[in-house]
């Protein structure tokens, strides 16, 4: 089947996708419920989509609840993101072993697996492109990351659904997906006639589509499809002006509001951990009793702690204002400098999971009018 | 490191306590082997029947400070010891038996007992670094025998133990945990708690009971804020932080605003 262009394809046509990834060789992973949240899991089946669920969001409190219609993709991000697929929490580099000869050392295999996500939104897609650029471009390439991602597979999905703690229409980068994915969905009919317009953004994306049940799409499909991403963008919960933030924070590294932050924060570093771009890791070493074996791995760091700026005499950033404001201007201002972009992708997470609701749009904004008064 | 014909001589120590922190080292089975193969085991009344004789390169600590004698018998251990590394909420911060710091022994002795004058005891409950130098802190009520095997091999291997003092959250994330308090209500104590647990509570869908003491630099007046628009009263929220290290310092300093 020849496949040209913009496609429709059905619930049945999704259920066909993730077979066919499957069959391909692909760990599908996908939006599930697990805990009373929206979670990225391996799933098998439609059926494991969170289909009639969506969350409420809002400062430090999100609620799974049901919905009225049938939507699979009727919700905003949840509390985990891609990067713990392909930058994952722990990662094995190297052992070593004392041998008659000394010590051996064998670098950790690059890993094998071929991911296809499903369901990636547009900040996300950026956020993984964000990734990208730190962890495969420049003087420091991880192997691991870069193996993981050459063989990945991306589903798309325009945003039907902003959360009220979103805000990737400031950042630009949703709610309609933008970049590199390899097929993107939108999400119509949910009760009557639910289908989904299908765009190849890849040649592999192309095939894929080419061998799913799908009819061309109708003018009147595309315009539905537009519509749902032009309601979408303009419900935004959350807003950031962000074409000044580098001037605007670089002047005010000594402003009070830091104070009254570093009041609220707890310096547990939850915002790091949900944060798609976020990418600081540490490396910690393991000896076994007999002292023959060793190995050294990455784990996910945090700003927020102190040993992440531990040298010669202690920490760098021993108050909770100055890790607070380390990771607020790394984000918006000096991620700038150091490679190129901003290093916020406005999806909300550092807001919604911040145990005390501590918002960054709402500090920025603090900043900012401080300036007009 | 020490050389390779003297092997290390470990000693285990007990105070006030209920000895669960070291059966943590008898129930490291599949490193025990290990372990008795890299020390030799001196002194560990709950293990092997030794006398308590000479000097110890590696003393484990476990239990609090309670009495007179236990007062003047930790300065004897630490003359003995090269290494001190205490063990447990006990031994780290006075342990649950630290609330009689915020009551009157004498009355809890004359409700507790049919002869109080046969009760020897201190007025507070304290954690060993307030009586003697000590070379490393292992929390937790009880401790985590991975961590503990950590600390062991570090020592053996003359490096830092990878202990970190962070917040649960970091290795609630990384498990990738739903924040139970975030996404459920439940109050938890994590975002101001020592890791060290592997997330234990939360990983089961529980608030973090705090075991494991507080955390490098701990904001516990934000999360108090937050956890009394919750709903949390100020009696519930003293009862959170006085549990196995109600006498940590932030942890007693912040159960004392609240409460009556």
């Amino acid at each position: 089947m020849e496949t040209s262009g913009t496609v429709v394809i059905t619930l049945e046509g999704l259920e066909s996708l993730i077979g066919l990834l499957k069959r391909r060789g692909y760990r599908v992973i996908g939006p599930t419920v697990r805990d009373q949240a929206i979670i990225y899991d391996e799933i098998a089946a439609l059926a494991e989509l969170p289909r009639g669920w969506t969350d409420e969001q809002q400062g430090g409190l999100y609620r799974l609840v049901p919905r009225d219609d049938d939507a699979v993709f009727g919700y905003a991000v949840g509390p985990h993101s891609w990067k713990k697929f392909l930058h994952p929490p722990t990662e094995l580099l190297w052992t070593a072993e004392r041998t008659e000869k000394g010590l051996r050392v064998t670098p950790a295999p690059l890993p094998d697996e071929r991911f296809a996500f499903i369901g990636v939104r547009g900040c996300d897609l950026h956020a993984i492109a964000i990734q990208d650029r730190v962890l495969t471009h420049g003087g420091k390439i991880d192997p691991h990351y870069r193996a993981r991602r050459e063989a990945l597979f991306i589903v798309a999905v325009n945003c039907a659904v902003a959360g009220a703690t979103c805000f990737c229409v400031s950042m630009q980068t949703g709610p309609k997906a933008t970049g590199a994915y390899d097929l993107a969905l939108t999400e119509l009919g949910r009760e009557e006639d639910h289908r989904f317009v299908v765009e190849a953004g890849s040649e592999a994306g192309r095939v894929v589509l080419a061998e799913l049940p799908h009819r061309a799409a109708t003018e009147k499909d595309i315009a539905e499809a537009e519509a749902v991403v032009s309601a979408t963008a303009a419900n935004m919960g959350r807003s950031m002006r962000s074409d000044d933030l580098h001037e605007l924070l670089l002047r005010n590294l000594n402003h009070p509001r830091w104070d009254e932050v570093a009041a609220r924060c707890l310096t547990c570093g939850n915002c790091t951990m949900v944060c798609p771009t976020c990418f600081c890791t540490t490396v910690e070493d393991a000896t076994d009793l007999a002292g023959h074996r060793i190995s050294r791995s990455q784990r996910w760091d945090s700003c927020f702690t102190m040993d992440f700026s531990f040298i010669h005499g202690g920490s760098v950033r021993a108050s909770p204002r100055s890790r607070y404001r380390q990771w607020m201007t790394h984000k918006l201002a000096t991620w700038q400098d150091q490679f190129g972009t901003m290093g916020c992708v406005g999806c909300g997470r550092c807001i919604t999971w911040c145990p005390v609701g501590i918002d960054i749009t709402e500090e920025v904004a603090a900043i900012r009018d401080s300036e007009q008064h | 490191m020490p050389s390779k014909n003297a092997k290390p001589r470990l000693a285990v120590w007990k105070f006030a306590s209920c000895d669960g922190c070291q059966l943590s080292l008898l129930d490291c089975e599949d490193e025990l082997l290990a372990v008795a193969q890299a020390v030799e085991i001196a002194y560990f009344p709950e293990a092997v029947r030794s006398a308590l004789s000479g000097r110890y390169d590696l003393s484990l600590v476990e239990g609090s400070i309670t009495t007179p004698e236990d007062a003047e018998r930790i300065r004897e251990v630490r003359r003995r010891s090269r290494y001190l590394v205490t063990i447990g909420a006990c031994a780290t911060a006075g342990g649950i038996q630290a609330l009689r710091n915020f009551a009157d022994v004498a009355e809890y002795a004359a409700v507790v007992y049919a002869r109080p004058d046969y009760i020897r005891t201190l007025a507070t409950s304290t954690p060993i670094a307030d009586h003697v130098p000590v070379d490393f802190e292992l929390r937790g009520c009880p401790i985590n025998k991975r961590q503990l095997v950590e600390v062991i091999s570090a020592f053996l291997a003359g490096r830092r133990p990878a202990v970190p003092p962070h917040a649960v959250c970091i290795e609630c994330k990384r498990n990738g945990n739903v924040c139970v308090m975030v996404a459920h209500g439940t109050p938890c104590l994590g975002p101001v708690t020592h890791t060290g647990c592997a997330a234990l509570c939360p990983s089961y869908n529980r608030g973090c009971y705090g075991c494991y003491g507080p955390k490098e630099t701990p904001n516990a007046p934000s999360l108090s804020r937050w956890l009394a628009a919750l709903g949390m009263d100020a009696r519930a929220l003293q009862r959170l932080y006085r549990t196995f290290n109600a006498n940590a310092a932030p942890f007693r300093e912040e159960s004392e605003r609240h409460g009556a």
